[in-house]
């Protein structure tokens, strides 16, 4: 059975360019680019060439660009250094909507008393410009909000964000895991100082990632030990997956256009395809303004991993925001944030594109789908 | 994703029984839209007792659905007696086990089946453990009495357990430490072998035990408060009493009731006595 791939928020297919692309440093190439031998001295190159294509993606400077092993280690590293920076600030302001990566990190200072702002959305996932202008004091030591939303695929207004925080001189970091490569982001003139990425959301491997540190803005490392990443970030580089996020970014940028068109009319196409096909069903976030690759749908009276199953079998990959996916007993944070109807929330799910995605997948899904709802509405005892 | 069984598996894609059933005569509904999880039990009982046909309808994850397919076809063919005796160990035995996190759909298929059962038996429209005893976790409406049950019928030792049996503490998390206490209490209790309901007492017996239950234990603590308390009929597990004296004009005879006069019988004479006023 073929594999219709529709998870791409989650993880992503590893592109045969960045393979090729790590492939020597995986197999000849071994050396330590911190050694002083030649051989050690050349996968160096390979580091900065990485570097330098990161940097030319988001229209920054290569030295403003540190190698992470995950998104979660660049969240993580971004509020401890601005809090170590900044000791006599004890505020923090985050969303309702955030990653785990950053919610729980602000929970566990919340625990070492700082005072955390939670910013709630509306209906639509919405933040409000008004709450967040409120929220920021001569305390606060950073914002730290999401690019785009993981779950729903809304795009925050990170550029005015940003600039708020910078008039009042407070730092802004932003988790940008899913909004890197699918739609353009120019640091020259985005006001952000920090700034998260993960290697596997864009077509590299797994195990890599970046945090993007404004030239001017105070730093303090989160992991300690050797000098690597300017001492910045201690622990051997990895160097055949820099390679690879190196060529993943290369390619991104490549693809950008690709993303809001050709990925966005997909997307389009299977939303339309299902909300027509299937009734009861309503489309979570802000239509209006949102990544071009995701879909959230919620089918009201079935619940989610029932679905997921069923379209499994058809060899349909999604994924969901129902608890029962995640083994927890209520559905996910940003739902019950942006507060999807009772008798819906139970029942969401992500469909995620990428430019692999074809016409065809989008096709067989639009066909399949509408079946799968109708079984599980068959023999659920709430009816209408 | 969760390891399921292939029994689980083919019970959740290939359903028994699926859907409602025309000529049902006893039906049980637990769980809410807003649970996450809902069970709807039909069943055709004949007057011999024996269920004789089986239907569902559930809205909830494949452990849900399989759980409810496989309940349906484990109790066709039994008597009542037989099927009330099954519990939700039972039913996840049937699939091969669950993972730890799903075992609430084993005990939601339990309580639809003793909803049914109560409804067709006709008794009182308190079916389910529910509605019986003081509400605990108020996100998914678990009370102490049915963490109690599912505490000792399974042996369960960990907050994380009573959570992944029952639901309750799953949201919000308010309840956790009402649900510790009650850990605690049923930890220190004798083992569950021991707190098995002893054989059924006559009604004549049963009588007995109730009436010396007021003399020696409720009466004196009513009488601290210059009340008294008088027992009107026993019927089946129904215990109908009157109040006296002071309690018979005080506010919270509701209370006293169920906080004192219910406790106390369920504590010397049976555990699943309920008391009303006459």
């Amino acid at each position: 059975m073929k594999t219709v791939y529709l998870d791409n928020n989650a993880t992503t297919a590893v592109d045969p360019e960045v393979l090729d692309a790590m492939l020597p440093y995986l197999r000849d190439l071994y050396g330590n680019p911190s050694s002083m031998h030649t051989f050690g001295g050349q996968v160096g190159d390979a580091v900065e060439t990485a570097r330098a294509r990161l940097a030319a993606l988001l229209g920054a400077s290569p030295e403003e660009i540190i190698f992470t092993s995950c998104g979660s280690e660049s969240d993580n590293t971004a509020v401890w250094s601005a809090l170590r920076t900044q000791p006599e600030k004890r505020h923090l302001i985050t969303t309702r909507v955030e990653h785990p990566a950053v919610l729980n990190v602000a929970q566990y200072w919340e625990q070492k008393d700082y005072r955390v702002t939670y910013l709630s959305v509306d209906a639509k996932g919405r933040l409000d410009l008004d709450e967040y202008a409120r929220a920021l004091t001569d305390d606060t030591a950073l914002v730290s909000i999401m690019f785009a939303n993981n779950e729903v695929g809304n795009i925050y207004p990170i550029q005015r964000m940003a600039e708020t925080a910078k008039e009042r001189g407070v730092l802004f970091h932003t988790d940008a895991v899913q909004a890197v490569g699918k739609m353009p982001i120019d640091l020259s003139h985005l006001p952000v100082d920090m700034l998260s990425l993960s290697g596997h959301k864009i077509h590299a491997p797994k195990g890599i990632g970046a945090l993007y540190v404004r030239k001017g803005v105070r730093f303090r490392p989160f992991l300690r030990g050797g000098h690597q990443e300017l001492g910045r970030r201690a622990g051997t580089e990895n160097v055949p997956c820099i390679a690879g996020l190196g060529m993943a970014a290369k390619l991104a940028g490549e693809h950008i256009q690709d993303e809001r068109v050709y990925v966005a009319q997909l997307r389009d196409k299977l939303e339309n395809g299902i909300v027509a096909r299937v009734p009861d069903c309503i489309v979570n976030g802000d239509p209006e303004n949102r990544l071009p690759n995701t879909s959230n749908i919620a089918f009201k009276n079935v619940e989610g991993e029932a679905i997921l199953l069923m379209l499994d079998q058809l060899g349909i990959c999604a994924s969901s925001g129902s608890a029962c996916t995640s083994g927890s007993l209520e559905p996910s944070h940003v739902l019950r944030s942006i507060g999807v109807p009772f008798n819906y929330a139970h029942g969401s799910v992500r469909l995620s594109l990428s430019h692999y995605t074809t016409e065809e997948e989008v096709d067989y899904v639009i066909e399949r789908l509408p079946g799968v709802i109708e079984t599980l509405r068959a023999i659920s005892p709430f009816k209408g | 994703m969760w390891s399921y069984t292939q029994t689980v598996h083919d019970h959740f894609l290939q359903p028994h029984n699926a859907g409602p059933l025309k000529d049902a005569n006893a039906v049980g509904e637990v769980g809410s839209l807003a649970c996450g999880d809902a069970l709807k039990l039909y069943l055709k009982i004949s007057v011999q007792g024996v269920i004789e046909k089986t239907g569902f309808e559930t809205f909830g994850c494949a452990s849900a659905i399989a759980s409810s397919s496989v309940l349906t076809e484990m109790i066709k063919g039994m008597t009542v007696d037989e099927a009330v005796k099954l519990t939700n160990k039972d039913i996840a035995a049937a699939l091969g086990g669950l993972p730890k996190e799903k075992m609430h759909c084993s005990v939601m298929g339990q309580e639809a089946l003793e909803a049914a059962i109560r409804q067709w038996k006709g008794e009182p429209p308190v079916p389910q453990a529910h509605e019986e005893g003081k509400l605990i976790c108020k996100c998914f409406g678990v009370t102490d009495a049915q963490i109690i049950r599912t505490i000792r019928e399974n042996s369960l030792k960990s907050l994380e357990e009573v959570t992944n049996y029952t639901k309750a503490g799953g949201a919000c998390g308010d309840c956790l430490n009402k649900i510790a206490e009650i850990l605690a209490t049923e930890l220190r209790q004798k083992p569950f072998a021991e707190l098995k309901p002893q054989p059924r007492m006559t009604n004549v017996q049963r009588m007995r035990q109730i009436l010396k239950t007021i003399d020696e234990e409720i009466r004196p603590q009513l009488a601290v408060d210059g009340g008294d308390i008088e027992l009107v009929d026993v019927d089946g597990r129904r215990v109908l009493v009157s109040l006296r004296g002071r309690c018979a004009q005080c506010r919270s005879s509701d209370v006293t009731i169920r906080n004192l006069v219910e406790r106390l019988l369920r504590e010397h004479v049976e555990p699943d006595l309920t008391v009303e006023e006459a």
